[in-house]
């Protein structure tokens, strides 16, 4: 097993919510990513699931450096990201890239491909000198499956599964070690989301990449994800492999989330169970006490509200689980053919 | 567990008469184009489709496939200009809505043909209460006075299962979540008791656990009511959870049209083939995808033949020359495309 080149402790994003406007203050904190540790080893996909509001984007956002942490620190090969800056953080930027969920508000529309692309060699002038730019740019079309003929059209001239090559040519063209991939297939046609994920694949066998894949839709998650993190307001609730997300999973929530994936094979329509969650998410200015779930869990007892559960490996879960009644359950898995 | 009513009828096909045929709303040859300053989109080509009372239909498509503005002509709400109907039929008990007069066509919707949407923000107004919004309806349709009009809103919340109905009467659409809002929606399409349900990309905004709520309360409405059901979506997987039948989109066509276990299990066109291929599955896991190759055609600028051929992996010469009629394949199932017989037959 190859060692963490991203590490990410403990880490506490919250944003002020203000009342006023002379004398604004502070009157609660959106607690958006509330205590969060995991690890990413070189070359692996990790994948991040949860529903909105969960806090999935701000934790990419974190990741990217693109917003400071509360509390806690994201470490990249021993430095800690958020004390960075000038040419140290330039340096870092180069390594951790970002592909983001729209791709029809991700670039600018008044760039042609060629610009878009070329952008990450002016700011990061050592990878690519001058000369050999357009060339470079061709080349990272043609990788992501592109025609480099069309490098002086515009974004509007690309459909949005092109688009979201384009994105990720940019990601790539700085060859990082890292991708943080915030939705990158959601916005996309069954088709053509399959075509993608094959490209993202494809990349990370090339180039030797490891994922942070954050995405809302499980069977996409488990597609690409060597590991799999379940978030729920803001915290984590399971982690594990694939296998012990997918098949085994003992947090409550994680089984909700995995029996209320509708399965595409009618035959499977009354063989399996549906657990039921009642109500929404809880706000996460005002989480419940103890346990964040426990508003909607079936399992709920009087610890539930007293003790926050720790994400640890329990009696009944061979994996990290955040349930003071972790067990596992039977859960017609998703797709399973 | 949900009574399948499968369809005892002949295939769907072309050569549909106009007499009436007792089926509750019927689509036939539907033409659609939008003309646009860039040039004449043609959305929809000739699309047929039926469904009757208790049944779900889903139409399954791709964006662009067309499978929303054959919704919104139904409903009568198509944008003119830009979308004009250049041919077709939709017929509700018989009659045909295209040709009617508006007075007429108003008295269908709410009451013969209701429709969700997939945001129910922006279909919702927002500087009415909810309760309102739903109550103005029995006002104005049934010319109740306010007090009873408030009373029935209050059963249609809690019919949706919206918890305090009566405390939410009066909220605001943004004070409701997504999944309280997509609720909201659908008691104030259901109140005029419709026969139709049309429910576009209802769950496409939600969140899955949510999703599987709303899904169950529409199946379960309909059910109670046995309205007829048109399902508008994407997604592979909850069409396979509530469908009876399916009529898979693509370019303004019907390409395929199945029962809901026929079609997932030998899906007699190439392009529902490679969208069930494309579903991540476990067991291919670490393999890559197998997709579809190429993107969906300009509607401005449809190939001849079989609009499918340029992305379809079994095309041949004819496939480039000749449009595939939607013929019948199999018991109550339809498929234009030249090879569907070596589809269905093969091992």
């Amino acid at each position: 097993m190859s060692e963490n080149i991203l590490e990410v402790n403990d880490l506490v994003k919250h944003y002020p919510v203000t009342q006023g406007v002379v004398f604004k203050k502070t009157v609660g904190q959106v607690k958006a990513v509330d205590g969060v540790s995991f690890g990413l080893r070189a070359g692996e996909t990790l994948g991040v699931v949860g529903e909105s509001g969960c806090g999935k984007s701000t934790l990419a956002r974190v990741l990217m450096n693109l917003e400071k942490p509360t509390a806690g620190n994201v470490v990249y090969k021993g430095q800690d990201i958020s004390k960075l800056s000038g040419g140290a953080l330039r340096r870092l930027r180069r390594q951790i890239q970002l592909v983001m969920q729209d791709p029809y508000t991700s670039l600018n529309p008044r760039m042609t491909v060629g610009d878009l692309l070329g952008e990450p060699f002016e700011i990061h002038p050592e990878v690519a000198p001058k000369g050999s730019r357009r060339a470079k740019v061709r080349e990272l079309l043609d990788l992501v499956g592109l025609n480099p003929e069309h490098i002086n059209r515009y974004p509007h001239q690309f459909s949005g599964g092109q688009r979201q090559r384009i994105g990720i040519a940019r990601a790539l063209a700085l060859r990082p070690e890292i991708i943080v991939c915030d939705e990158p297939v959601s916005a996309l046609d069954v088709s053509i989301q399959a075509q993608v994920m094959n490209l993202l694949e494809q990349l990370q066998g090339e180039f030797g990449l490891s994922y942070v894949f954050i995405a809302h839709d499980l069977s996409v998650v488990r597609h690409l994800s060597d590991r799999v993190a379940v978030m729920y307001l803001g915290k984590i609730v399971e982690i594990g492999t694939e296998d012990e997300i997918y098949e085994r999973p003992t947090h409550p929530y994680t089984q909700a989330l995995l029996s209320a994936v509708p399965v595409p094979d009618p035959t499977q329509r009354h063989n399996k169970t549906i657990i039921r969650l009642t109500g929404d998410v809880p706000s996460p200015i005002s989480p419940p006490s103890g346990c964040r779930f426990r508003t909607r869990c079936w399992k709920a007892q009087d610890v539930c509200a007293e003790q926050v559960p720790l994400l640890e490996i329990r009696r009944d879960s061979d994996h990290p689980s955040a349930c003071h009644f972790a067990e596992k359950r039977e859960i017609v898995a998703s797709h399973e053919v | 567990m949900s009574d399948i009513l499968v369809s005892e009828q002949s295939a769907p096909g072309p050569g549909g008469s106009g007499r009436p045929s007792g089926r509750l709303l019927e689509v036939e040859d539907l033409r659609v184009e939008f003309r646009t300053r860039d040039g004449v989109a043609k959305v929809i080509n000739g699309v047929t489709y039926h469904v009757d009372a208790g049944e779900t239909l889903a139409v399954l498509g791709e964006s662009g496939s067309g499978k929303s503005v054959t919704a919104q002509t139904i409903m009568g709400i198509l944008d003119t200009p830009p979308g004009f109907v250049t041919g077709g039929q939709v017929r509700f008990h018989g009659k045909d809505m295209l040709r009617m007069a508006d007075e007429e066509r108003r008295r269908i919707r709410g009451e013969g043909i209701a429709m969700i949407f997939q945001d129910a923000l922006s279909a919702l107004n927002p500087v009415f209460t909810v309760g309102f919004q739903i109550a103005e309806q029995f006002r104005v349709r049934r010319g109740m006075g306010r007090a009873e009009a408030k009373k029935r809103a209050i059963d249609m919340l809690d019919q949706v299962k919206i918890p305090n109905a009566k405390g939410r009467f009066n909220n605001y659409p943004h004070q409701f979540s997504g999944g309280m809002r997509q609720r909201a929606m659908i008691a104030m399409s259901l109140a005029l008791d419709p026969e139709v349900l049309i429910a576009d990309e209802p769950t496409t905004a939600l969140d899955v656990t949510v999703q599987a709520q709303i899904m169950d309360l529409l199946a379960e409405l309909q059910r109670e009511r046995q309205m007829g059901m048109i399902l508008i979506t994407h997604d592979l997987g909850v069409v396979a959870d509530v469908a009876d039948r399916i009529a898979v989109m693509y370019a303004g066509r019907i390409v395929e049209e199945a029962n809901v276990y026929d079609l997932y299990a030998k899906p007699a066109h190439p392009y529902t083939l490679g969208l069930i291929d494309s579903i991540p599955r476990m067991d291919e896991k670490g393999q890559q995808l197998r997709t579809i190759k190429g993107l969906p055609p300009n509607l401005m600028n449809i190939p001849p033949g079989c609009p499918f051929n340029p992305r379809c992996p079994m095309a041949q010469p004819v496939c480039r020359e000749k449009v595939p009629p939607l013929l019948q394949v199999g018991p109550a199932r339809a498929s234009a495309c030249h090879f569907a017989e070596e589809l269905v037959n093969r091992v």
